[in-house]
């Protein structure tokens, strides 16, 4: 290949990615209130485009219109670059998604690995946002963001390890190649059910959304932040909701297999089925405290981890299919 | 053939970091264009449910969860070695099975250790 057709075709991908992070922020936006309001017995938007479609749009453009505040007391430099090191990794993180066999911007050997790396990077840009806005709501929120996110981080590693285990690989298309007869969701339950749990507290969503508490700390670690600052922040906010849903899907969920549908449609159809559900689970459940969001990861989620990473590697040591 | 893979991620690197300064200067630069910008002293301090912030933030605070942070830490490493474990588990052999259970026996104990010393109970 030459250096032209290279640039050429990281162009082509940059677009790509840049795009489906913009449609899909726009899209998911969307669904959160059509499924909050089908919740609540509302209707959600209706007036703007079909069934309220371009709502987002129309938020979109109203909060480019709104002015940047720089409020006095923050520390400059830090404010103006927590947004921007929040949303970093989000087009990175869709970049190492392949979303069937051979499509996708890239299939790292490491992918597995890289997709946990990297998502770690926004928790800097929240802890930067919290610190640098010298408001005592968003250094309460960013710490708690802080200490969450380490600690469920743990858990997920554990429970993630039990699928590399069985795939013997950490690049997505093997690990989806491995379960083309049975999904890993029925050969590790155990796994699945922590690896969900956990990825939901990453993403700072409720019933793991202490560190943006509405109704005790306004907004949390963006509370001093308005206009397009903030929108940078939801983009990153919902992008990680679709990495977190397409993660489950890849390594539980069979990833692309299917019958009859080609493989992208059968991607997609099962990531937002689990983007469905964890909306679902954002508007039945209340929030928990901060004490017990600690002891259930530490006292529970943990040991559990530890257990089924043990127990399954002596099960696939004793002869299990693979 | 290095030279080559090294160059081509250089690349990528900087493309991504046009893309992504690209992305966000139209951002923030349509924004800034048609925004309003007008500032005054009430706008500019720091948000405090209406009323006047009296005290500054960054002042001394306790932080419950240095310990937990400390916790991490040693969780964090110890993933980092299973992680090369788990891909080459096949060629490793009973060995490295005995051995990881060894070594995250060894953890769960000190894990256990830390909760009988109400590391993790806040007050």
């Amino acid at each position: 290949m030459s250096i032209v057709e290279i640039i050429i075709r990281l162009i082509i991908a940059f677009g790509a990615v840049f795009t489906f992070v913009a449609l899909n922020a726009l899209f998911l936006v969307w669904l959160e209130r059509k499924v909050s309001a089908l919740i609540q017995q509302r209707l959600g938007p209706t007036e703007v485009g079909p069934a309220g479609l371009l709502q987002t749009l129309a938020d979109a453009v109203k909060l480019m219109g709104k002015e940047l505040i720089t409020p006095t007391a923050v520390s400059r430099t830090v404010f103006f670059l927590a947004p921007i090191i929040a949303f970093l990794p989000a087009p990175l993180l869709v970049a190492a998604i392949p979303i069937a066999k051979g499509v996708g911007v890239s299939d790292l050997n490491v992918g597995a690995l890289y997709i946990l790396a990297i998502s770690n990077i926004a928790l800097l840009g929240i802890l930067m946002a919290g610190w640098s806005s010298n408001n005592k709501y968003s250094l309460l929120g960013a710490m708690r963001a802080v200490a969450q996110n380490i600690s469920y981080e743990i858990p997920m590693l554990l429970s993630l390890l039990a699928i590399i285990l069985m795939a013997g690989s950490m690049k997505f298309s093997d690990i989806v190649k491995a379960q083309e007869t049975v999904p890993f969701v029925l050969l590790q339950p155990v796994a699945f059910i922590i690896y969900f749990i956990c990825s939901i507290a990453e993403s700072n969503r409720t019933p793991f959304d202490i560190p943006e508490a509405e109704s005790e700390l306004v907004a949390g670690y963006h509370t001093e932040f308005t206009g397009m600052r903030f929108a940078l922040f939801f983009l990153a906010e919902y992008t990680q909701v679709f990495v977190l849903s397409a993660i489950v899907t890849l390594l539980f969920l069979g990833g692309w297999n299917g019958p009859l549908l080609p493989p992208a449609v059968w991607f997609f159809l099962k990531t937002y089925l689990v983007i469905f559900v964890v909306m679902w689970l954002r508007w039945t459940y209340p929030r928990l405290r901060s004490d017990q969001l600690m002891n259930f990861n530490w006292k529970m989620l943990l040991p559990a981890a530890i257990l089924n990473l043990l127990i399954s590697s002596v099960i696939y040591r004793g002869g299990f299919p693979g | 053939m290095t030279d080559a893979i090294y160059s081509n991620n250089l690349i990528t690197f900087l493309l991504y970091f046009v893309a992504v300064a690209a992305t966000i200067g139209l951002f923030f630069g349509l924004s800034v264009l048609v925004g309003p910008k007008k500032s005054n002293p009430t706008k500019d301090a720091a948000f405090e449910t209406g009323w006047v912030s009296k005290t500054d933030a960054s002042r001394p605070y306790p932080i419950k969860y240095y310990l937990v942070a400390i916790l991490f830490v040693v969780f964090d490493i110890e993933v980092a070695f299973l992680y090369p474990w788990a891909v080459s588990f096949r060629d490793l052999g009973g060995i490295g099975l005995i051995s990881m259970t060894l070594f995250l026996a060894v953890l769960a104990v000190g894990l256990y250790y830390a909760v009988k010393k109400r590391v993790l109970e806040w007050k």
